[in-house]
């Protein structure tokens, strides 16, 4: 069984496409081989900033033969119908079977594919691997027309056996495969041969590329530590950038270097940043004193002076950026101790969307917002509103223009060093938050509830301007904005109405947005809002508002995504949707997950049968009588034990049901409903609901009443499944 | 490997090596076109010439405006007015890399000392309404040069490719001489009779552009400019290919470009002054992209800018 080995090299590839791109080549290549009728026993494949390699072990010499049967034209078909079946098949008259059916005869070809070399099959899979690969952006370079993600160079296709190694010939736009490859660019330049995988590996190592990228980030993340070790410091973890590093790098050699005293005053977070995002630098903390202090690059070289030149270039570098970030932090500084004035006032000129205003009148809404949010969440209104008018304040500093991701982190260092309080200081830095599905939920009462006035003026903001989320597009993250809210809510077991909540911000959002119109009159016509300004009420004197229904459908949509994924099934959320009281999804929850558990019991699907029964032979009396049986169950018309005995379980649930309700305790009301699942059993068993004597049916009909009522109080049950 | 080639002492022994390279590999060593542009992509040796099948090969020292970068000649890195030196060479040869690196010894980039990486970046210029993919190149950490192949430059694909090299001339240099504020910098050789640094010659215009860029210049009139050009470059397109004077056909599509040119630079001046807002902003980068756009459709139209017939 011969090994197959396979490289193909470029000019460097994006590190952040490499992981992605090996896994790619070996989805394809074996797919297309396996397809093709051939087999192998393992593949593995590699990537290095230069190169893609597949290797692949076992692989059959040849494909499987293939026989096939066709079905032709009868007999006694037309010539020139038999004549196209003979060309197409390639066979003779006499070689065609001749077989009898209702239309007479109809001719059968049997086609022999004979099994190919595997060779062939691999130039044609590994051609149409690089015609088709998925590189997320590629590119023509020279006078090809060829797509790589940059330059392909060359193209190693071996075959190797016990008798030796083969080259898989094969041309790809002026491109000869061969069984050469080149090492490290500075450190081993130049072509050599290799004879297979393993050859290749070890000569690779020799020229200076440690093909595995595994290898290669744990040789880096082993010397970071050790140099950190030796000068008593520690590398502070980051998988995000090693594995950068690791596709920027076929000959990593970390070096270690410290950060100039001046700048140590700046918060870690400045200068993790910075090193990071400008340079590519892990961040060396020093236990002692807690600060970050030293850095570690990772050059691409095995320098001639043990890296003295490039540490001081890159210590150069270094201190230039950090200069910049001092000169901003300092500066920051001193606009935020002078309450943060000027950066409000810049924050007017900043458009949030041109159908909403700018970031001052979208601050403006929070606070007013996060006021009435406050008391819910058991926080001071004041204070919220005060948060929320900083909180986004430093969106204008050159800080977090400089590095957006510190956004949040900043406004908590200014108001702090504005000697704001600390609940205001908390709500900057977390008001954002949870950005993802694993994010951590703030619980300062004073974040919590700038987070939800920050989330849900996003709602209804774009709700108001009608850019709701489609498909896939969701440019403004409006899912992540409803998560947010459900999380926050759900996390802080915070209880709000949200349709009352949401009417306030969602009528200043209408106004911001005829302002806006109002301005933009000149240059855009055409009406943006449709229905804004025209209010009408329910005789209950309730606002109508479609555009809040269907904002809480779409919070209703994330929940139940949110849910299904806690394991709760999409029923059970339908029938605690149906509910009165439905927007406050602390309530929809704990009714949720009580049915939820009450259902995994025995007496859970049992009661589900009883129930459904009931209601089954209620809904057909009632649609054959024309009337509504839904009072005066009396068990003096009863006429069975079971009968009596389902009046007084009835009574008992109900007495149980109804102030377990009332306390909202759920798994209690539950309780209660379970017991009636005997009684309904024994009930069904032993009585005919549909009696001869009207009075005994009416009153058994009404008691059926009762069960359906009973239990809707709880969920509504008719939603459930099964 | 290192072949001891002697330290660079000044700026201009930099550019010097650098034309005194590209001049061995082949290129034409053009001067700067004598507009004010954003960066050495502007001149038409690059925008225009990267258009249409004809082989091309160039290297030019192009001075390129920032307004906006302004620092009154305080800042060591930021200055609105400096020097990018620009290669392109279409098609793209196979060896650019090496080529590029080579250049980079040239002036003193020993690679068995120094760690030089290609690091992913995609270029887009809005304005020409053009892209490419290539990398920054980075020396020990710091970004000495861009290097790109372009894939569509006014809407046109590129074929064929041409590859694009641009150096940021003063961080190089200042990286190479090992200086730390570009005022400081030896323009001509320092032990020269009359030695200049970087600042003798612009820390004055610093000053007075930053002064002119921020808050001198006439906004009315700047506007007034804009649309003078944006009309000026879409009447000379306008015009019928045959010419009745000479008789021949000629399509003013140069000329149509310098007023792109215009309108581009007098954009980045309003900008400067504070006067376009965010939303306007799109707005007149797009004005300027249909302009340049248009300038491309009309070059495919002339001798320069057609596909060579095929063999040809």
């Amino acid at each position: 069984m011969p090994d197959l080995l396979i490289e193909l090299f470029s000019e460097e590839i994006p590190a952040r496409m490499q992981a992605r791109a090996r896994e790619d080549l070996k989805t394809m290549v074996t797919n297309g081989l396996v397809e093709a009728g051939l087999t192998y026993a393992s593949s593995g494949a590699f990537s290095t900033p230069r190169r893609l390699t597949l290797t692949i072990e076992g692989l059959s010499a040849q494909s499987r033969p293939v026989r096939e049967e066709r079905k032709g034209p009868s007999a006694t078909a037309p010539d020139a119908a038999i004549q196209g079946f003979l060309r197409s098949t390639g066979l003779t008259l006499d070689q065609l079977e001749r077989r009898a059916d209702k239309k007479g005869e109809t001719l059968y070809a049997a086609i022999e594919k004979p099994g190919r070399a595997a060779a062939e099959i691999i130039a044609e899979v590994l051609e149409a691997t690089i015609r088709n690969f998925p590189w997320p952006k590629s590119m023509r370079w020279g006078s090809g027309t060829l797509k790589w993600v940059r330059p392909l160079h060359s193209i190693l296709c071996l075959l190797t056996d016990e008798a030796g190694s083969t080259v898989v010939p094969m041309t790809v736009e002026g491109i000869t495969t061969t069984n050469t490859t080149e090492g490290h660019r500075f450190l081993s330049p130049g072509r050599f041969t290799v004879t297979g995988f393993d050859d290749y590996a070890t000569r690779l190592k020799r020229a200076h590329v440690v093909l595995d990228s595994a290898e290669r980030e744990a040789a880096i993340w082993q010397g970071a530590q050790n140099l950190a070790f030796a000068a008593g410091m520690e590398v502070v973890e980051d998988k995000g950038l090693l594995t950068e590093v690791v596709g920027l790098v076929e000959w990593p050699v970390p070096l270690m270097g410290r950060i100039a005293e001046d700048f140590l005053h700046l918060p870690p977070e400045v200068l993790q940043t910075s090193m990071k995002e400008h340079q590519k630098f892990f961040s060396v903390k020093n236990p002692k004193t807690g600060r970050i202090e030293g850095f570690i690059t990772v050059a691409n070289t095995q320098p001639a002076d043990q890296g003295a030149t490039i540490l001081k270039g890159n210590q150069k570098v270094l201190t230039a950026r950090l200069s910049d970030a001092r000169f901003f932090y300092e500066n920051n500084l001193r606009v935020a101790k002078a309450g943060m004035g000027e950066w409000l006032e810049g924050l007017k000129a900043v458009t949030f969307h041109n159908k909403l205003g700018s970031q001052a009148d979208r601050i403006a809404r929070i606070a007013a917002l996060a006021r009435e949010i406050a008391p819910l969440v058991g926080a001071d209104a004041l204070l919220a509103e005060q948060a929320a008018n900083l909180a986004k304040a430093d969106l204008r500093s050159s800080m977090v223009g400089e590095f957006p991701e510190l956004q949040g982190l900043m406004g908590m260092y200014y108001a702090r060093a504005a000697n704001l309080p600390d609940a205001v200081a908390l709500a900057a830095r977390d008001h954002y938050s949870p950005l993802g599905p694993s994010d951590a939920v703030p619980t300062d009462p004073v974040s919590v509830a700038v987070a939800l006035a920050d989330k849900i003026d996003t709602l209804t903001g774009f709700w108001a301007i009608d850019e709701k989320p489609t498909g896939s597009k969701d440019p403004f993250a409006l899912r992540r904005a409803a998560l947010g809210v459900i999380r926050l809510v759900l996390g802080n077991g915070v209880r709000v109405a949200l349709w009352e909540k949401c009417l306030p911000a969602l009528d200043r959002a209408y106004d911001a947005a005829r302002k806006s119109k109002d301005a933009a009159s000149t240059t855009q016509g055409g009406a943006f809002l449709g229905s804004v300004g025209v209010t009408t009420s329910t005789p209950q004197g309730k606002r109508i508002e479609p555009r809040l229904d269907d904002l809480l459908s779409f919070f209703h949509d994330r929940l139940k995504v949110f849910l299904k994924d806690q394991g709760i099934r999409h029923d059970v959320i339908d029938a605690c949707l149906a509910m009165p009281g439905n927007d406050d999804l602390t309530l929809l929850v704990k009714r949720a997950e009580a049915l939820a558990a009450f259902l995994k019991t025995e007496d859970g699907p049992n009661l589900m049968q009883g129930y459904k029964r009931a209601n089954t032979i209620l809904t057909q009396a009632e649609q054959k009588d024309g009337v509504e049986y839904s009072f005066g169950a009396d068990p003096k018309f009863a006429e069975t034990d079971e009968e009596r005995a389902l009046f007084t379980a009835l009574d008992q649930a109900e007495a149980a049901i109804t102030p377990a309700m009332g306390a909202e305790d759920f798994p209690a009301a539950m309780a209660a409903m379970a017991k009636l699942r005997a009684p309904i059993d024994a009930f069904f068993t032993a009585v005919q609901v549909n009696s001869d004597n009207q009075i005994t049916r009416r009153n058994r009909l009404n008691l059926l009443h009762r069960i359906r009522a009973i239990c809707s109080d709880v969920a509504d049950l008719t939603k459930i499944e099964g | 490997m290192s072949d001891a080639i002697k330290a660079p002492r000044s700026f201009q022994e930099i550019i010097l090596r650098l034309q005194n390279y590209w001049a061995a590999q082949g290129c034409a060593v053009l001067q700067p076109y004598d507009m004010e542009v954003g960066a050495g992509t502007f001149h038409p040796a690059t925008t225009l010439r990267s258009l249409g099948s004809k082989p091309w090969a160039a290297a030019y020292v192009q001075p390129s405006r920032r307004p906006t970068d302004g620092r009154y000649g305080e800042n060591p890195n930021r200055l609105q007015h400096y020097y990018q030196h620009q290669v392109i060479i279409k098609p793209s040869p196979a060896n650019l890399q090496e080529l590029y690196l080579g250049s980079l010894r040239e002036i003193g980039i020993d690679a068995s000392l120094h760690d030089i990486r290609f690091v992913e970046d995609d270029w887009e210029s809005p304005t020409l309404g053009a892209w490419g993919l290539g990398w920054e190149v980075w020396c020990d950490g710091m970004e000495v040069s861009q290097f790109t192949y372009f894939q569509q430059v006014g809407g046109h694909d590129c074929k064929p490719v041409s590859g694009e090299l641009t150096y940021g001339l003063e961080r190089l240099a200042m990286y190479v001489l090992g200086i730390d504020h570009v005022m400081d910098m030896p323009f001509n050789d320092p032990d020269a009779p009359i030695a200049l640094s970087y600042g003798d010659i612009f820390r004055q215009t610093e000053e007075e552009y930053s002064r002119h860029n921020f808050d001198g210049a006439t906004t009315e009139m700047l506007f007034q400019h804009f649309k003078d050009a944006e009309a000026e470059c879409e009447r000379l397109l306008a015009f019928e290919p045959d010419d009745p004077k000479s008789g021949k056909r000629i399509i003013m599509a140069h000329p149509a470009y310098d007023q792109t040119i215009k309108a581009s630079h007098l954009f980045n001046l309003l900008d400067a002054r504070g006067v376009i807002s965010v939303t306007e902003r799109q707005a007149y980068i797009g004005r300027v992209r249909a302009l340049a756009k248009k300038c491309a459709d009309a070059f495919r139209q002339t001798e320069a800018g057609a596909d060579a017939p095929v063999g040809g």
